[in-house]
This record gives C-alpha cells, sequence and structure tokens, in this order.
C-alpha cells in the first residue's frame, strides 16, 4: 500500500546508525529495528492505512523518554508516541522516517488517593484498569471508550476519548486533573495536579485531544466518582426516526440527563438483533436505548418520566430493565452492532460525526439517498444524547467499492458540517479526516492552530502529518503555509 | 486615558486590532470592566470594550445549547435560560462588589476569560467545561473560531480550553458557544453546626464517596458563617433534583454521618449558594488582601491554619480556599505559595491594593520550562502583544 504520508528515504538508510545512538539512551533490548519486530507497529485500529516506523523505542522511564526526545530533536527525526494502537483515525499510524515511541511500559499506578478522590497512573495503564484499581471502595472512572480494556489512559488524554456515558459525565477533558509530559524539546514539565482549574493557561484542556502532536503525556491524574448506587435502562421503539429523535429532544427538555442515550436505526436493529439476540423488536425503525443512574428512588422516578414522555412520542414498544441482567441484555446488541455489520458484510468504514440532534431526521433522509446513489448500504447507529453519529458504511473492499464507500464517508461528514456539526465526535482527526479540516475550518482557523502547534514543536518534528493538512515550517513572524492535501496528495484516500 | 472603542461587531473588532497592531499601540480588552481590579494593571492606554457585541446568535432549549455575542450582560443569559428552566451549570458568579466594582453589568465574555466559576464546579465543571465554541480575533487582527455548536466534538484543538481564563491575553472574543443544563427541579442544603475546618473536611470526602449526589460543599467559620445569614462553624452540602431524591438523599447522609442538621430548601439554599460564589463572606473587607487558592481538597483546612493572621472559608469540599490576610508586605504570598510547593495547587490575589498587585504575582508563578512555553504559545496569538499586556504577568 502507498504510505499515506511520504517519507525520507535518506533518513532510512540511516536506521542502523539511529538505533544504534538510540541504545545509548535506553536499555538496549528496547530498541526495535528489524523489521519483523517493527511489524507489530505498523498499524493502528484504522489498519486501512500500514506504514513501518523507521525503529521503534520502548522507554521505561520518563527520563529515558526525555533523553530520546532530545536526542530527536537535536537530529530532527519525527516521532509517533503510542500506546495501546486502539485509534481509530490513524492518529497513531507509525511514519517511515519517524521515530515509534511505544509508552506500553508505563504501565503502572503510581497513587490511589480516595480522600481527594483522584488517581495518578502512568500513561500506559490502560482505562479500565483505573477503574479495576478503586471499585472495591466504590469508585470508578467515568469515560468509558467501548476499546476500554484495552486502550490507555495516556491514549485518551490525546484523543479526549468519550464514551456512552459522557452525555452525563462528560469526556476525558472533564476528568482530567493533572498531567506529567515531555515536550519535543525534552522538557519535562507537570500541568495541574490534584487540584481544579490552572493558574496560568489552560495547557491541560490544550493538550487533551491534541492527538499526540504537542507532547508526550508520560503520567495522568484523573478524578474518579462514586459509582452511582442504581442504574436502570429502558427500551424504547418507535415507528420513525423522527419520533424517536422527538422523544429524545423532549427527555432533555423535561430537564432528565440519562447517562446514557443510544439510538439505532432499522438497519442496525436487524444486524444487532440477528447477532446478539437481545430481544430489539424487529417492526421498528427506530430504537431508543436510555440508561438512567443515581440513587435508587431517582432511577425510578426518572424511568417513569422518560416512560411517559416516550409514550406521548409514540413509541410503540417500551421495555424497562429491571435488573442487571437484563439491563445487560438490551445493552449487549448495541455493543455488538459493530461486529454484528462486520458479519453481514466483508469490509465496513465507521464515520464519526456529531451534529445538532435536531437535524438527525434530515442527515438520516440524506444519508440513505447518498447511500442509494452509491449503491451501498448505511447502518447507523447513533449516540443519540450528544448527537455523535457512528454511520457504518458497508462494503466490499475485494469488489473495489473501497472509493465509492470513502465518497459516501466523507459527503455524510461534509453533510454533518453543513447542518452545524463536526467532523469528529470521538475517533479523531488523525490522518484519516485531515484532509477533511478545510470543510470545517478557514485557512485562518487552521493557521492559528498550527502556530499553536508551532509555540510547542517548532520542527514540527512530533506526529507530523495527522490532524492538520501538511505543515511546513515555523516561520519567524509566525505564519504558517498550510497546503490542503488533497492536491499536494493526489494518491491519498479522501474521507 | 484615550477614548475608548467601542466596535459593534466582530469585523469593527478586528479592523480595530489590525489598526492598533499596526501602530504596536496595546489596547485594553474588556466587556464592562467589572473584573479590571483583577490581575495586574493593563499596561494600555486604549480600552477596546466589547459592550456593542451583546446579540443573541441562538438558543436551542432542546439542544441545550447558547450561543451570544461576547458583550451579552450574564444577567440577560440567566434571565433567558430561567424562562426554559435551564442555567449554566457553572453557577457563574458576580464578583463586582468583591472587587469594588461600579460596572452596571458583567457580560459573557468576561466570564468566560477569567474562567470563573462557583460552587457548583465541584461537580459541574468550570466555565471551560461548557465553553464549547467561540469566535475570536487574535492579536494580528484576524477572526478565527475554534469548537462549535455540539458537546462532543474533537476535531482539532481545544482553543476553547485556552480561551477560558486567559483573560484577553490571547484573542479578543467576539461570540461564545455555551452548553447550558436544565434547572435542577428542587435545590436544598444541610448544614450541619459546630464541625471544624479540619473535620469538615473528613466529612466532604466521605459524603463524595458515597451515592449522595452532593453538588456542591462549603465550610464556614463562626466569624463569617453571621455574612450568610448562618451560626458557625458550619459545614453546608447542596442536594439539587427531584424533591422527593433530595429529602431521601440527605436523610440518608444524616443517618450514615450520625449528624443532625438543618435544611434551608429551595431559594434558600439557591440564594446561599450564589452568595457562597459571589465571595461573599469576605467581600465587606476591602481593606484587606483577599486570595483563592485551588488545591486537593484535603490541604484546604491545613493552609488555612498555616497562614498566620489568615481568616477564610473553604468551598468545593475543601479544594477552594478563600481568605484574607493584612493587606502589607508580600500578602503571605511566600507562605501561601511555600505551603502549595509541597500539597500542589495554585494561588490568585483577588484582591488588594494596587501597589501590593505590582510587588506580588496575582497569579501562580511557573516553573521555567511552562513560563517559557506560556510564553510563546501567548505569541502564537498576539506576537505584538497588544492585547491586555501584563495582565496576567
Amino acid at each position: 500500500m502507498t504510505a499515506a504520508i511520504p517519507y525520507d528515504r535518506a533518513i532510512l538508510a540511516r536506521r542502523a546508525l539511529i538505533a544504534a545512538a538510540l541504545r545509548r539512551l535506553v536499555a538496549a533490548d528496547a530498541v526495535i529495528a528489524d523489521e519483523t519486530g517493527l511489524a507489530v507497529y505498523e498499524s493502528d485500529a484504522l489498519t486501512a492505512y500500514r506504514q513501518l516506523p523507521l525503529v521503534a523505542v520502548l522507554p521505561s522511564t520518563v527520563e529515558e523518554v526525555a533523553a530520546v526526545l532530545r536526542y530527536c530533536h537535536a537530529e530532527g527525526l519525527k516521532v509517533v508516541p503510542r500506546g495501546a494502537g486502539t485509534s481509530l483515525s490513524g492518529g497513531a499510524l507509525p511514519l517511515g522516517d519517524g521515530v515509534l515511541l511505544g509508552m506500553a511500559k508505563f504501565n503502572r499506578i503510581l497513587d490511589v488517593d480516595l480522600a481527594n478522590r483522584c488517581v495518578t497512573a502512568q500513561t500506559g495503564v490502560t482505562n479500565l484498569a483505573i477503574t479495576r484499581a478503586v471499585e472495591a471502595d466504590g469508585f470508578y472512572y467515568a469515560p468509558d471508550p467501548s476499546s476500554q480494556s484495552a486502550c490507555t489512559i495516556g491514549g485518551n488524554v490525546a484523543e479526549n476519548s468519550g464514551g456512552v456515558h459522557c452525555l452525563k459525565y462528560g469526556m476525558t477533558t472533564n476528568n482530567l486533573l493533572g498531567l506529567q509530559v515531555v515536550l519535543m524539546s525534552g522538557e519535562i514539565v507537570r500541568i495541574g495536579g490534584k487540584h481544579l482549574d490552572p493558574g496560568g493557561y489552560d495547557l491541560l484542556g490544550l493538550l487533551t485531544g491534541s492527538e499526540g502532536l504537542l507532547g508526550v503525556v508520560t503520567e495522568v491524574t484523573v478524578r474518579i466518582l462514586p459509582r452511582p448506587a442504581a442504574v436502570g435502562a429502558l427500551m424504547l421503539g418507535f415507528g420513525s426516526a423522527e419520533s424517536a429523535g422527538r422523544c429524545v429532544a423532549a427527555v432533555i427538555a423535561a430537564g432528565i440527563v440519562p447517562a446514557g442515550m443510544e439510538m439505532m436505526d432499522r438497519a442496525a436493529i436487524h444486524a444487532a438483533e440477528a447477532f446478539a439476540g437481545a430481544g430489539y423488536p424487529l417492526d421498528v425503525e427506530a430504537l431508543l436505548l436510555a440508561e438512567l443512574d443515581g440513587t435508587a428512588r431517582d432511577v425510578e422516578l426518572r424511568l417513569q418520566q422518560v416512560q411517559d414522555i416516550a409514550r406521548a412520542h409514540g413509541a410503540v414498544r417500551a421495555v424497562v430493565a429491571t435488573d442487571e441482567a437484563e439491563r445487560a441484555r438490551l445493552w449487549a446488541g448495541r455493543k455488538a452492532a459493530f461486529p454484528a455489520v462486520g458479519r453481514i458484510s466483508p469490509d465496513y468504514l465507521c464515520m464519526d460525526g456529531t451534529i445538532p440532534r435536531r437535524q438527525l431526521p434530515l442527515v438520516l433522509t440524506r444519508i440513505q439517498a447518498l447511500s442509494e446513489r452509491h449503491g451501498l448500504r448505511v447502518v447507523n447507529v447513533f449516540h443519540a444524547g450528544d448527537g455523535n453519529l457512528h454511520p457504518l458504511i458497508l462494503y466490499d473492499a475485494n469488489a473495489g467499492e473501497q472509493d465509492r464507500a470513502e465518497a459516501i464517508g466523507a459527503d455524510i461528514l461534509r453533510l454533518c458540517v453543513e447542518v452545524g456539526g463536526v467532523l469528529t465526535g470521538e475517533h479523531g482527526v488523525g490522518i484519516e479526516k485531515r484532509d477533511l479540516m478545510p470543510v470545517m475550518f478557514t485557512e485562518v482557523d487552521l493557521e492559528q492552530q498550527l502556530r499553536v502547534k508551532c509555540a510547542f514543536d517548532a520542527q514540527n518534528l512530533l506526529n507530523p502529518g495527522k490532524v492538520y493538512p501538511q505543515l511546513h515550517r515555523c516561520v519567524e513572524e509566525g505564519r504558517v503555509h498550510v497546503h490542503h492535501g488533497a492536491v499536494r496528495f493526489p494518491e491519498l484516500p479522501r474521507f | 486615558m484615550a477614548t475608548s472603542l467601542h466596535p459593534d461587531g466582530p469585523e469593527a473588532v478586528a479592523v480595530l486590532i489590525r489598526e492598533a497592531a499596526a501602530r504596536s499601540e496595546p489596547l485594553e480588552v474588556r466587556g464592562f470592566g467589572s473584573k479590571r481590579a483583577l490581575g495586574r494593571a493593563v499596561q494600555a492606554a486604549r480600552p477596546l470594550c466589547l459592550d456593542r457585541l451583546d446579540a443573541l446568535h441562538f438558543y436551542e432549549p432542546d439542544e441545550m445549547v447558547l450561543s451570544v455575542g461576547a458583550g451579552m450582560p450574564l444577567r440577560r443569559i440567566e434571565a433567558l435560560l430561567a424562562g426554559q428552566r435551564q442555567c449554566l451549570a457553572f453557577a457563574p458568579p458576580d464578583w463586582r462588589p468583591l472587587l469594588g466594582s461600579d460596572a452596571p453589568e458583567q457580560s459573557i465574555g468576561g466570564v468566560v476569560a477569567g474562567n470563573l466559576s462557583g460552587s457548583r464546579r465541584l461537580t459541574a465543571g468550570a466555565a471551560r467545561d461548557h465553553l464549547i465554541g467561540f469566535c475570536a480575533v487574535n492579536g494580528r487582527g484576524e477572526s478565527f473560531k475554534s469548537g462549535g455548536r455540539v458537546v462532543k466534538n474533537v476535531t482539532g484543538y481545544d482553543l476553547s480550553k485556552l480561551m477560558a481564563g486567559s483573560f484577553g491575553t490571547l484573542a479578543v472574543l467576539t461570540s461564545v458557544n455555551l452548553r447550558v443544563v436544565p434547572l435542577p427541579e428542587h435545590s436544598s442544603t444541610l448544614a450541619l453546626q459546630g464541625v471544624d475546618a479540619a473535620a469538615a473536611v473528613r466529612l466532604f470526602a466521605l459524603a463524595l464517596a458515597g451515592s449522595f449526589d452532593v453538588t456542591a460543599a462549603a465550610w464556614l467559620p463562626a466569624d463569617l458563617a453571621p455574612s450568610v445569614g448562618l451560626q458557625g462553624p458550619v459545614a453546608l452540602l447542596c442536594f439539587e433534583g427531584l424533591e422527593a431524591s433530595v429529602r431521601e438523599r440527605s436523610a440518608r447522609l444524616c443517618t450514615t454521618l450520625a449528624a443532625g442538621g438543618e435544611s434551608y430548601a429551595e431559594d434558600a439554599s439557591r440564594a446561599l449558594w450564589r452568595a457562597l460564589g459571589d465571595g461573599v463572606p469576605l467581600q465587606a473587607r476591602s481593606e484587606s488582601a483577599l486570595w483563592r487558592v485551588s488545591l486537593p481538597p484535603t490541604a484546604g483546612a491545613a493552609l488555612l491554619g498555616a497562614v498566620p493572621e489568615a481568616r477564610g472559608w473553604m468551598d468545593w469540599a475543601g479544594g477552594l480556599v478563600w481568605f484574607e490576610v493584612p493587606d502589607v508586605g508580600d500578602a503571605s504570598a511566600a507562605c501561601i505559595r511555600g505551603q502549595l510547593a509541597r500539597s500542589g495547587g495554585h494561588a490568585t490575589l483577588i484582591r488588594a491594593s494596587s501597589a501590593t498587585r505590582e510587588r506580588v504575582a496575582v497569579f501562580e508563578p511557573l516553573a521555567p520550562a511552562l513560563a517559557a512555553l506560556t510564553e510563546r504559545l501567548r505569541a502564537s496569538f498576539d506576537p505584538a502583544a497588544i492585547l491586555n499586556p501584563g495582565r496576567m504577568a
């Protein structure tokens, strides 16, 4: 496959020298320079893109990270940080002329501070391991991306990960208290701590979701919350996506903030039911799953309120999960939606736009039209509470349908922006949506963001080629040149 | 002083900034100037006032989103939201009396630029958590935007976070998009008397570790409690939501703590937390120096005890300490920041004589690498340093 980001073969020729230099900075076996060993890192969860890195380095300490970055900074070598490699947007895709900085050895929880309701963990600790460390004491870490058993907390910071419960509990950025970060220069800085809000500029907020372009996170402090005493779930079936959408709006308008609120369209319901046997009705056009948490009394009262609202908005089915097993069964279908689609189609693309909720009927109608025009099926699952849409575009790569699938994907994201939404709600821009950034941002908007990048990394060495159309250099007055990548790299897939 | 500039729209702001940049003429960026006394005095001759940027762009209650000009008075926003039984979750405070300001209003842009939040910040997040997008003009006079009108958005750097709390030193906000939340159906405050500061922090830790859904927690000593009509020392816990649930949680917490307390419901409860957010307990003592310190909750009570002659109270379950000290010398800055070097956290000198504010770092001094990074970041927005120069120095 063509390199997604072109690389400098002269640097590749220096591989042995660079590996030798890195071996002086970290343990000798922590530098991988053979192609077999490097193959592990050739892609992240966006497997359409593959590239072997120049070398991979697996440091064990923050001092080693600093030494590696200092060396790369001095040598003008590019660096791609990587957690567990679960990015869905190619954020951890290696560069052929870049050092892959694997953070897997940063796997210790450093401090569980229940009195201050926070946990400090090294960057490579998994999201779920943080909850595991505190659950016996009745706490949990709220953001729960679907990859939570594998994805790292450092990667969550880089991507500002969400999850099905972020409607009520926020994304990573709303649950983060402190970071230790190594800048591209090799400087080690601490931002925040166990307290709320910064004393100066909010670098914590800026670094969160910066997709590894501004610094390498080595340590993370997050707030933890007491596990709600009760959780209830409700499944609602509707005769149309419009009435389901109106029901969501009415629930919100009534002052109820569910812990989660998911919607599936007819195709998704059928695929999920065939796969998971969750007991979903097959005669409805849209299915809502609402989860409510709090005290037992709260959950009971809110479930009743939501049911009343749903009835008033034409719900034709309503099932309340009264126990944990039933709740798990209702969720099983939704959680199986992606693998279920994987079973009915050889390949699929998962998109990730966010739209204002009220635009849902229009967007679904237009997605259907795109689907018919391109002759490919689209299945929709939707974090309905916060407007985050995941259309799954079904195609067969072996039948030469990839280009068409990507064209629909790009059109769907353009549609999201057109109706007031954004290109990505939780998966990140990475390499996947990089060339669509000008759809949402003007050149001035992008230049300001690139100047921010320059303030952290003037040589553009840290994860370059991701998020932004190619950045060339930072010149003195801070002006940068933005090339729209689609023109510069016509061989790139566009979506 | 030069005539104030009152541009009537974002484009006019951009033109004025381009002109100022061409002349290297610094501007003092403000809404109504209600927080001018906070921070270092700006070294700029010409005020750039955003009060005419007061348009309502859209308010969609069912989407829980609001977009307004940065100069919209907070009071108008609160009235608008209340009409739909919604509110800003971070409970923006009004510090005009605290800062001795006679400004007629405070603007939403100023609230955001200061990242000002009240007592509910503990559980509901700060202003920065609710700013989901903005338009601004940078120091080059270029209009740019970041974020959007939806909450769930990871497209590009989250510059909203950077704008919140930058006190107008990076760019001039022209419009802000905010998420709004339902107004809690019911509010009730449990007041537990006779609790000292250290015991209060332990009590808060217990309350916040259980499923009581406490939304705010503060402590007042005997001498400051009367400022909000209470007897002290007193620990205060706020419960919000459905009335039946509020009662149940409050009663269950009393049982858990084996404590009996008095409850203040509805208007009395809401007024109490508003007063605390506004800093009422130390509002009247304008001759002292006033500090606001954010720190790990368990360090709050210890800090109050460690600073000589300090008189203060705690919010955010101990994680926010407000206190006054005599406005002499360094106003205890060295002592406070010495404590914070051990516990973590940061101190802001909210109110002091201008002489003290010249001598003492108003905002927490940064480590050298962070200070250098901060300066590069500032320059990436405003290379000629014409926007509120010196305000955060």
